[in-house]
Order: C-alpha cells, then sequence, then structure tokens
C-alpha cells in the first residue's frame, strides 16, 4: 500500500497550504500585498515545521492538530472561542447580545476559580458511555463539553462489506432502543434505490412495528429518566411496560432487539396469529398505566421541582443546531417527519404532533408521555384499517421466493440461493431518506454503484446530532440537575458513536 | 418574504429558474429529480450556503461525505469536474416542508471545505465526523478535531485505500491484513 494513503494529516496540514487564519496577520506581513488578512500568504520559506511563535499560535488557536478533545479551563480560552460556544454564530438580537459580553461573564472568571470535572463514560446515568465534561464554578456548570466515540464500531465502513441483503442486521445494532426505526430507514432507502412498490400489508405491518417500537422506546426512555430523578418504581414500571412489547416483538420476529424483521422488500414474515388481540391488550394495559405514570410523576411536586424550568432551549437555538424530535417540540416547534413529511402509510391515519411550549426538562417528558398515547391512538387505527394481501413484494430478484416453491421449482431454488450468496445490485445512484424515529430525525444516506454492497452508507443519528444541544442546555444550570437534562436528552450512545 | 415566492415552487415548471434567480448566484449547476440538488464549486459552497438560509432552510439536517476513488465515473450533471471526495449537505426548510441537497467536489489533493458553523451551528458535529472519518479539513471550524477515533488514530477510516482489518484486533489472534 502507497505511503500516502494513510499519512494525510501531516502531509495536508491546512498550514502548509499557506493559508493563515490569524486576523493580527502580524509577523507575516514581510512579502504579502494581500490586504484580505483572512488570506494572508505566507512566505515561501515559512513551512509547518518551523519552529516559530506564529506557527504555534495559531496552531493552538485553530485547533485543527490532531488530539484535545478535551474541554481547557475558562482562564485559557479566547474571547472568541467563548462567544462561539455561547451561540454568538446564531446572529442574536442585540438585546440578548448584552448577556454575551464575555466580560462580562465567563471569561472574568481566574485560573483557580473553576475546575472541570468529568462525567462519565462509566456513569450509569449517561445511558452508555458518554464521557461530559464539566467546568464548575461552585455548583453551577458554566461550560460542558460532550465527549464520544467510547463505543464507535466502525458500522459505515462494515456496511460497505455487506450486502443489501445483509445490511439491515448491521444498521438494526446501532440503536438499540428502537431498532426497528433503523431497519426502516435502511429498508427505505434501498427500496428508492430499487424503485420497487410495496404491497400494502407489508408498510401497514411496518408502520405498526415501528410504532409499537416508539413505544416501549418511550417507556424506556421513562424508566431510566426515573431512575435518575431517584424514582426507582418508575424504572420497574417502564421495564414492565417494554416488557410486553418486546415479547410481542419476540412472538412476530423471533429476537426480543436486533429483529432484521424490516428487510428491503418488505418484511421478513407475517404477523403471528391472534396478533389483533396480543396488541388490544398491550396497548390497552399501557394506555391505563400512563395514568399510574401520571400519578407518579406528572402531578408530583418533587418531579416537577427537579425538572421545570430546567435545562430551557429555544427553538430558534434548538433549530439552529439542527435538533429533532422531542427536543426541538418541547421547545414549542410542531415538526413531525410523520406528519409534514410523511412515508408509509401516515397521511392514512390521524394523530396529533405534540408540542412543548418553553422547552424545558419537564417539557421534554411531557411530549414523549403524550407521543406514547398518539402512538397507540395510531395503533388502533392500524388494528382496524390493515390490509389483507402479501406481506413482500413479489419480485425473484429482491425477495426470496416462499418456501413451498423451492421444492417445486428449479427457478425459484436458484432466485433464493442468488439472493442470500449476492444479492440485489441497484441501480447507480444515491439517495437520502428519513423517518421519524423516537429521538428524531433519523437519516439513511445511500450511494449505490450498481454493486451488491452499498459504496457508501451514512447514517444521521438523532442521538449524535442532540447531543450538541447539550452544552447550550447545561450552561448555567446545577450539577444536580446535569443528570436530569442529561437524561431529557434521550442520547443513545450505540447510535451516537456507530 | 420570499417565502411565498417559493410557496409556488413545487407545483410550478419553472421552479428551478425561479429558484436560481433567488439565489442570485452565477454559473450554479443543479439537478431537480425528487429532490433539488445544487452542484457548487467550492467557491460557490458557503454564499449558496448563506443564500438557501435566508430562503427558509433554516435547518442543517445532515452534512455527510463520500470518498469516490473506486467509483470516480459516478453520474454528474454536465460542468461538474468529479473530484475524489464528495460532501452532501442536506438543508431543511419548516415552512416549506422540502429538502434541498448540496453536493460539493473535494479534489484529493487540497482535501479542504469552507466550514458550514457560522451558517448552520448544528453542523459541528458532523464536519468534525467528516474530518475525522473522511480526512476533509473545514476551514474556520471552531473545533476541528477527532470526535469518533481516539486522539493519537492515524489515518481515516472511511476513506477507500484504508482497508477493512489493516488494524489488527487487539483481543485475538491478529489476523492480518486483508
Amino acid at each position: 500500500m502507497p505511503e500516502d494513503d494513510y499519512s494525510d494529516s501531516s502531509e495536508n496540514d491546512p498550514f502548509a497550504s499557506g493559508v493563515v487564519l490569524d486576523e493580527e496577520g502580524d509577523g507575516v506581513d514581510g512579502d504579502s500585498v494581500d490586504t484580505d488578512p483572512l488570506n494572508e500568504e505566507l512566505p515561501e520559506e515559512y513551512s509547518a515545521t518551523d519552529e516559530d511563535p506564529l506557527y504555534d499560535e495559531i496552531d493552538i488557536e485553530m485547533g485543527t492538530y490532531e488530539g484535545d478533545q478535551q474541554l481547557e479551563p475558562v482562564a485559557d480560552t479566547s474571547p472568541i472561542e467563548l462567544l462561539i460556544e455561547q451561540g454568538a454564530v446564531l446572529r442574536l438580537p442585540e438585546s440578548a447580545a448584552v448577556v454575551l459580553d464575555p466580560d462580562e461573564s465567563e471569561a472574568s472568571f481566574g485560573e483557580d476559580e473553576t475546575m472541570i470535572i468529568n462525567l462519565g463514560p462509566q456513569h450509569p446515568s449517561t445511558h452508555g458511555v458518554l464521557r461530559v465534561m464539566l467546568e464548575l464554578e461552585g455548583e453551577t456548570v458554566i461550560r460542558s463539553k460532550p465527549v464520544i466515540g467510547y463505543l464507535h464500531t466502525g458500522m459505515e465502513k462494515t456496511a460497505e462489506e455487506l450486502t443489501y441483503v445483509q445490511g439491515a442486521t448491521n444498521v438494526t445494532r446501532m440503536d438499540y432502543l428502537s431498532p426497528l426505526n433503523n431497519e426502516l430507514v435502511w429498508s427505505l432507502a434501498v427500496e428508492s434505490l430499487l424503485d420497487i412498490e410495496m404491497p400494502p400489508r407489508a408498510t401497514w405491518i411496518r408502520m405498526l412495528m415501528s410504532e409499537m417500537n416508539r413505544i416501549s422506546s418511550h417507556v424506556m426512555w421513562a424508566a431510566t429518566n426515573g431512575m435518575d430523578l431517584a424514582s426507582t418504581t418508575m424504572m420497574i414500571f417502564g421495564f414492565r411496560e417494554r416488557e410486553m412489547v418486546l415479547s410481542f416483538f419476540e412472538k412476530t420476529t423471533g429476537l426480543r432487539m436486533n429483529h432484521n424483521y424490516i428487510r428491503p422488500g418488505g418484511v421478513a414474515a407475517d404477523l403471528p396469529d391472534g396478533w389483533e388481540d396480543d396488541i388490544s391488550v398491550i396497548i390497552d394495559t399501557i394506555a391505563s398505566r400512563l395514568d399510574d405514570y401520571d400519578e407518579l410523576l406528572t402531578g408530583q411536586p418533587i418531579f416537577r421541582q427537579r425538572t421545570e424550568g430546567v435545562g430551557v432551549i429555544s427553538a430558534e437555538l434548538a433549530l439552529a443546531l439542527s435538533a429533532t424530535g422531542p427536543v426541538l417540540r418541547a421547545a414549542g416547534v410542531p415538526w413531525d417527519l410523520r406528519k409534514d413529511m410523511p412515508y408509509l402509510a401516515y397521511e392514512e391515519v390521524d394523530f396529533d404532533v405534540v408540542v412543548g411550549t418553553i422547552g424545558d426538562t419537564f417539557d421534554r417528558y411531557a411530549v414523549r408521555l403524550n407521543e406514547i398515547r398518539e402512538s397507540i391512538r395510531i395503533v388502533r387505527q392500524i388494528l382496524e384499517k390493515m390490509p389483507t394481501g402479501d406481506y413482500r413484494v413479489q419480485d425473484p430478484k429482491v425477495t426470496p421466493p416462499p418456501r413451498r416453491r423451492i421444492d417445486e421449482s428449479m427457478e425459484a431454488l436458484i432466485h433464493h440461493f442468488k439472493i442470500f450468496t449476492r444479492g440485489f445490485e441497484p441501480k447507480v445512484g444515491e439517495s437520502y431518506v428519513a423517518v421519524e424515529s423516537p429521538r428524531g430525525e433519523l437519516g439513511c444516506y445511500l450511494v449505490s454503484d450498481g454493486s451488491n454492497k452499498p459504496y457508501r452508507m451514512h447514517i444521521r443519528g438523532p442521538s449524535f446530532v442532540n447531543l450538541q444541544s447539550v452544552p447550550a442546555l447545561l450552561r448555567g444550570s446545577l450539577l444536580a440537575d446535569t443528570i436530569a437534562i442529561l437524561s431529557s436528552v434521550d442520547p443513545v450512545l450505540g447510535e451516537v458513536d456507530r | 418574504m420570499t417565502d411565498n415566492r417559493l410557496d409556488n415552487m413545487s407545483e410550478n415548471t419553472q421552479t428551478q429558474d425561479e429558484l436560481i434567480t433567488l439565489l442570485g448566484i452565477d454559473g450554479l449547476t443543479f439537478t431537480s429529480d425528487n429532490v433539488i440538488t445544487f452542484f457548487p464549486t467550492r467557491e460557490q459552497y458557503h454564499d449558496l450556503a448563506l443564500r438557501l438560509k435566508e430562503l427558509s432552510f433554516v435547518t442543517c439536517s445532515d452534512l455527510c461525505s463520500a470518498d469516490y476513488l473506486r467509483h470516480f465515473e459516478r453520474p454528474l450533471p454536465v460542468g461538474v469536474t468529479p473530484e475524489r471526495f464528495e460532501v452532501v449537505v442536506n438543508l431543511l426548510s419548516l415552512s416549506l416542508r422540502r429538502r434541498v441537497k448540496i453536493r460539493v467536489q473535494v479534489p484529493e489533493t487540497d482535501p479542504s471545505l469552507e466550514t458550514l458553523f457560522y451558517v448552520y451551528p448544528g453542523t459541528e458535529n458532523m464536519e468534525r465526523e467528516v474530518y475525522d472519518l473522511m480526512g476533509i479539513n473545514f476551514e474556520n471550524h471552531p473545533d476541528m478535531t477527532r470526535i469518533l477515533m481516539p486522539e493519537d488514530w492515524e489515518g481515516h477510516p472511511l476513506r477507500k485505500d484504508y482497508a477493512v482489518g489493516r488494524v489488527p484486533v487487539q483481543f485475538k489472534e491478529a489476523p492480518g491484513p486483508r
């Protein structure tokens, strides 16, 4: 392998290209005639290896050298960087900008007045291996930075080595609390490249499973959120309800998690006999138990004091930070892909988009709790409207033939063999498909080069993107509230790190 | 303000021309199948994002990259010179309920691009991820460090010349490169 394949970090050093971003431009005024300080040319003999104080300075300010994912103390951070962190790039109105004067607020802290502590990566309330660096002044969090990557296993790279048929088993492991939504977005992306039409029953089964998964994911969230706020009863309640849904998943797909049930071309199997009764029992039980949750948490003064007005995010900030899902809706933006950019058959069912008002931790709790109610409403309509017919498209190039056909037909046997050894080959092209997962917009970007494996697969993980709003949420809160706020963002680290 | 003019875009057959006029950027290449895709040069890229933000595309839903080392001859509109890397940006307009896509070509010799952080602060993590896994440098990004891989990692794993299994697994008999 040629050497330059993985030595780019040194060869493509940004400073070797001759662009200096130092605003002052001092020290390089020798040959330069360019008036724009941002495009000032370096002298030819100036190279990145020179031991020059200027180079060191730029290096630190831009931070493009590898390393240093950490949070530096506020005393060592430049005012410009502080302004960027505080959202000065959001073009806030002038009245708000007064508060952002770094001399008045954070930059005034001296060297020994603040303390940086690590929360995690091994901490039960970080829902995985999330490490948050917190800079504290007394008990107040003044700055924070999530440090991620502890669970990175290169799943996007792995996807390039798997065929389209195998790909669903890979993506389902990303967001392990809503595996069916991951399979769904993968299948929709592959099908958009294949240009095939789903039979109605396959679409409605997918919708049913996706909504049931939303319920199980949200009750699981309620359970862990309760545990974070020291309500162990809520934890037991949540796991109890989730267990019912997972039992149904096991009955239908064979597995409690990582189902590989929704596949390109339809679903793996039809719903089991008597599924209507199972679903009715589950949603009736959960619907009545949601009232218990209300009694346990919603109206409880301790819970409300821990969550109300804690971790507030405005709608503008949430949009600017690309937040989606309950984080965005709690801030009052009625944006739900199921409603606004319908996929599957969501146009044919009736449901409401739940929004909050001020975007605090309690709003995010309330949005999720009521989304369970809306999902139950959707599932009831699916029970009535579930069409009959095939549960997968009968295209021998995409889906395997029915088992009995293999005994009768040589051709069916060949198709069966071809699909599981080689798979199918979509046309050359690229496609971005997004669905509303329990955590927000879950997107899949696929590039096909016409072979049986995706040329490039990228998952836009809602947890990964929503994590960017954590520093904004934590700013100025108390250390004790940090746990409540982190929990209310609901990150799933398997999807953050992929 | 400009929303009213854009509202008719989806039905109108003149949509692309109108959008291009509204954008006011000369020589911009685009296609429109089901989603309008722009192919700006690296110089047009930042301005285009700025203009689109003014035209109600307020959220950047996704920013990712692809390495076309082994699939160089992919379909591109006339006038776009294929390069090894491509950065793909998906912008979302909540009021229009539509997406636009930006695909910008990034050459192998100088894999760098202007950051979108100051237009869409939500691209911070996404650009760090692209830098980490694909090795494309975003100029003026406030925190251009690795995000998923360890700080001392060498190379950028999602590049096509970075073999799977190149790094032996720590806990097994080292399998060696495939």
